[in-house]
């Protein structure tokens, strides 16, 4: 892949990234968040973080079917990280908007609400994995054991996933998409694992 | 020299050459077309909606209505756009902009309400008798969502203890159920969620009887929109707003406790009473304080008032209940 056309890729992809917040500041400057913005800021920036997050675990299985974009592991990472940045600014709505920075009703929430005790454990999971994010940290942890640390996603996405289906009310559906999807995500590793050692043993004998 | 046998098609198969140079403008423009047809066809379905005089009949009728002693003064009312924009109407989409786009095709005439049950004969009311039964008042009622947001919307309407007079409900009932228009047909989007139609909503006697409780017929002064529960729907202010079930057909005298919608979906977080009440939390969430519609994001919190402020009113109601237990 020649590298200018890297370096685009790259670019259009910080810009879509960066654009849900570039929208959520010019509502709020604006007064344009609709109706309810304490909502609409919570939701919103859930939404994108549980997108990107999802995006970013498509990369590993799209490498494994089609070798030939080997590259897209160049934008895991920063859709990995985005993902994260998303997310600190989804729990910064909940401390400032619905906490209202009052840490009795924190301790009521992370000990009686289901949802929030998932929801923050979704970003406490994250929180190592963006902190060992850079090359300096996988080479001081070394690949295996650097690995091994960022299973963790799978199970962040899995408490995010839990988190949106405990915060909608029983009967509604909405959350179904992104689980069928993560669903595919997940499945997807152990079964091209599978079909890759079966064709590696076909090739051997 | 010759090789093979000429190929099986008639000349006339053949592409002429004017057309096979213009390919590449012909799917243009086919694409284009059938792009075309396709939002004509979307469109279609959405103007058809729009124009037929069955279903928009009433839109936008304005209400004479009388000022009332039980409006609530001294709150700043809700935008109308806020009001019929940011909808729960489950049965056209679980998303808060999704009633306003699809409850354009609730057919709002012709409409009755059934009443039937323990009363003395069963009776069948038209929209245009209900709307004559009383002089319509307008009643502003500030509207507490269990989900923590609120309004101040309002409303158009009598008292519903009114329109029980004329039910004649026998001694023996002590309840009221409350039953929406449901019509797959017309209500397309239930799949996006699990419950059962159509809407069930309840009372205790007494509680319907208090001169809060409005049979509702419009808001600002105009007809329901589709949105808000048109034609006739129930408010009940001192209670969380899905009590107020949207687009009335039946209502029932009964001498048991009706089943609700959501109390069949979710007993532990909405219960029969569900009044309004910042000790009780919803187990997901605390009630103690709100989020006032309309307002910037760093204004909008609020704390919550027993019986959404209306305690003076119907307090009573609820002596010597423990409301811990009857949320």
């Amino acid at each position: 892949m020649k590298r200018w056309i890297l370096i685009v890729l790259k670019v259009v992809t910080w810009a879509l990234c960066l654009m849900p917040a570039a929208m959520l500041t010019y509502e709020a400057a604006t007064n344009s968040l609709g109706p309810d913005p304490t909502s609409y800021l919570s939701l919103t920036t859930g939404s994108d973080a549980l997108l990107l997050l999802l995006l970013s675990l498509t990369i590993s299985p799209l490498r494994a079917l089609f070798p030939r974009l080997s590259w897209l592991i160049k934008f895991r990472r920063l859709l990995g990280l985005f993902a994260f940045f998303y997310a600190t600014v989804h729990l910064a709505v909940y401390v400032a908007l619905y906490m209202n920075f009052d840490w009795s009703i924190f301790r009521t929430d992370i000990t009686k609400r289901r949802f929030i005790i998932a929801g923050f454990a979704a970003w406490c999971l994250l929180l190592p994995l963006a902190a060992t994010s850079t090359t300096w940290a996988i080479r001081k942890m070394g690949g295996k054991n650097w690995n091994r640390l960022h299973k963790l996603v799978y199970v962040a996405a899995v408490c995010a996933v839990i988190h949106y289906w405990w915060q909608v009310k029983p009967g509604v559906l909405t959350p179904m998409r992104q689980t069928i999807e993560l669903t595919i995500l997940l499945l997807a590793r152990p079964l091209l694992a599978y079909l890759q050692r079966r064709k590696a043993r076909a090739v051997a004998a | 020299m010759l090789i093979g046998k000429p190929p099986e098609f008639p000349s006339s198969a053949i592409t002429p050459k004017k057309q096979y140079l213009d390919r590449r403008s012909f799917l243009r423009r086919t694409l284009s077309t059938a792009a075309a047809f396709g939002a004509a066809a979307l469109g279609a379905e959405r103007i058809g909606e729009v124009l037929s005089p069955r279903i928009r009949a009433q839109a936008g009728t304005k209400l004479e209505t009388v000022k009332s002693q039980l409006s609530t003064t001294g709150e700043q009312l809700t935008s109308y756009q806020d009001i019929t924009h940011y909808n729960n109407f489950y049965e056209f989409g679980v998303n808060k902009g999704d009633p306003a786009q699809n409850a354009g095709g609730l057919p709002t005439r012709p409409w009755t309400i059934k009443v039937d049950g323990l009363v003395k004969q069963p009776k069948t009311f038209d929209i245009e008798a209900l709307l004559k039964l009383r002089p319509l008042e307008e009643r502003v009622y500030r509207h507490r969502c269990v989900e923590a947001w609120s309004m101040v919307i309002p409303w158009v309407g009598y008292s519903l203890s009114e329109f029980i007079k004329e039910c004649q409900p026998l001694s023996k009932a002590k309840y009221v159920q409350f039953l929406s228009y449901y019509n797959s047909k017309v209500e397309r989007w239930t799949s996006e969620s699990t419950i059962y139609w159509p809407y069930s909503e309840g009372l205790r006697l007494d509680e319907a009887m208090n001169p809060l409780a409005l049979l509702t017929f419009g808001l600002y002064g105009e007809v329901l929109p589709n949105q808000d529960g048109a034609p006739v729907r129930i408010i009940l202010p001192w209670k969380y707003g899905f009590k107020s079930a949207k687009s009335i057909v039946e209502v029932r005298f009964l001498d048991k406790q009706p089943p609700t919608t959501w109390n069949d979906m979710a007993s532990n977080e909405y219960g029969f009473y569900s009044n309004v009440n910042p000790g009780v939390d919803h187990p997901r969430w605390s009630q103690s304080s709100e989020r006032r519609i309309g307002l910037p994001f760093y204004a909008q919190r609020r704390p919550t008032l027993m019986y959404n402020g209306y305690g003076d009113q119907v307090a009573s109601l609820y002596n010597g209940m423990d409301l811990k237990k009857n949320y």
